[in-house]
């Protein structure tokens, strides 16, 4: 395979930096498809070498308030000290299950809004869970962000950056939306204007978690241990499903 | 034989009391008048009594996470804004009410001002009867006493939108402040800086409302 030079002084009027670069583009091409050709034929060694690692599926996990910032009252505990052991729990469960775990904070501590999601973007994760707890309501609440949907673009701006994924957010909300059902808990879906979700790159819902009520029978104190384990279970559980779905991969 | 220096005391101790006497008259003579000031500044033109309307209020229910539809019955003013301002007190009044389903401490009180300003069309011209963004002013007892949590802080916020947009549809767009400022979310989740579109609530049929609901 061979590939020529264009000389600038045999084209009359020719941009001289524009004729170099095209040649220089030429020269790479070549050598591209002089690579795939030697890629795509069968060789000894290549069936010798062992396979590449799959990529590592990432979740983001996201416990909410922290430090100054206390949150809602949840049961007999702040929201932040709730969110922050739910998060842990649950990062053991998937962990344990082969994903990798990236937290926005291991500890009571102060963490900006805006770091939260820079942690998040940065981690190209295919599923972003932010954690919540409140008094009001029952069960698990599923809030995606009630931004409109728009069209994958190269930018997007900070308050907006979950548009173009507003509808695989929606997907992975209707999978925990399954699992946490299957699992015998209430479950209410909705949409809100959370400003970390908002600023997310991935497939993103709040999850809030709320004491259990149910019509007729006993409620159960939303910080109840075992309440919290099956949260966590059931959360983990469709992490899982939506890892075995193909998740849809890196783009919105 | 009294002596000198006791006479001279008595006289001075006699006439410090009559100074005192007199000054305290002036001094109530000048709180008289203050208080006449006052109420000659007071309104003297009786409210006028409006006749009662129908007005459609999307009340917040946190147990089935959706919005009822409460058709009441209310004297509301004719102006815009103060109609709005009327509206929201009254559903801030049912959330402060006792059993209320979706508690909020603060009622009527709590809604400052509401201003209802032309939104500008493309060009940037501002069109007579155009719709109208809203901004509504909240105390800062109410944002500081609502009850923190995405579901319920978000129930407030749609629950504010659809009844104004309910009641005015020219009201397509709904801003937040706080005492007058900007402040980041109402009690720890729920965004106050965007301007939220005041017709964005997805109707739903609900058993638990009759009339009606709306979902966030």
């Amino acid at each position: 395979m061979s590939s020529r030079t264009l000389n600038p002084r045999l084209i009359p009027g020719a941009n001289t930096k524009a004729v170099r670069a095209m040649g220089a583009l030429r020269v790479a091409a070549g050598a591209a498809v002089l690579v795939l050709s030697v890629a795509a034929w069968p060789s000894p060694l290549a069936a010798q070498a062992p396979p590449a690692p799959a990529p590592r599926f990432v979740v983001v996990l996201d416990a909410a308030h922290g430090g100054d910032d206390a949150g809602a009252r949840f049961g007999n505990q702040p929201e932040k000290a709730y969110t922050l052991a739910l998060s842990v729990r649950l990062r053991s469960l998937l962990m344990a299950r082969g994903f990798a775990v990236v937290t926005t904070r291991e500890s009571d501590a102060n963490v900006d809004p805006d770091r939260r999601v820079e942690i998040a973007n940065r981690a190209t994760a295919l599923a972003c869970i932010s954690l919540h707890a409140a008094e009001s309501g029952s069960g698990v609440h599923l809030f995606t962000s009630s931004l409109a949907p728009a069209p994958a673009s190269r930018f997007h701006t900070w308050q907006t950056a979950q548009a173009p994924w507003i509808v695989r957010s929606a997907a992975l909300a209707g999978e925990l939306n399954a699992a946490l059902k299957n699992s015998g808990l209430t479950v209410t879906l909705g949409r809100t204007a959370l400003p970390v979700l908002d600023s997310l790159m991935c497939p993103a819902v709040a999850v809030e978690v709320a004491p259990e009520q149910p019509a007729g029978g006993d409620a159960q104190a939303g910080d109840d241990p075992s309440y919290q384990a099956h949260v966590a279970e059931a959360l983990a559980a469709a992490l899982v499903e939506w890892r075995a779905d193909g998740a849809g991969g890196r783009r919105p | 034989m009294i002596p000198r220096y006791q006479t001279i005391l008595f006289i001075v101790l006699l006439a410090a009391s009559a100074a005192m006497g007199v000054i305290l008259w002036q001094l109530r003579v000048h709180a008289h008048e203050r208080l006449l000031r006052g109420q000659d500044s007071a309104p003297t033109q009786a409210p006028a009594v409006t006749p009662a309307e129908q007005a459609t209020l999307l009340v917040a229910d946190d147990s089935s996470d959706s919005l009822s539809r409460q058709i009441l019955s209310l004297p509301l003013p004719q102006n815009p804004e103060a109609r709005s301002r009327a509206l929201l007190g009254k559903l801030f009044d049912l959330y402060a009410a006792s059993g209320a389903a979706h508690p909020v401490p603060g009622g009527a009180a709590s809604v400052a001002q509401v201003f209802l300003v032309p939104i500008p069309d493309a060009g940037g011209k501002k069109i007579p009867g155009a719709a109208q963004l809203a901004v509504v002013n909240l105390t800062g007892t109410f944002a500081s006493g609502h009850p923190s949590g995405i579901e319920t802080e978000s129930l407030t916020i749609l629950s504010i939108c659809a009844t104004l947009n309910a009641n005015l549809p020219r009201v397509t767009q709904v801003r937040f402040l706080v005492d007058g400022q900007p402040r980041a979310t109402l009690a720890g989740h729920t965004d106050l800086t965007r301007t939220y579109v005041a017709s964005d609530t997805v109707l739903v049929s609900d058993t638990a409302a009759p009339a009606g609901g709306a979902r966030p």
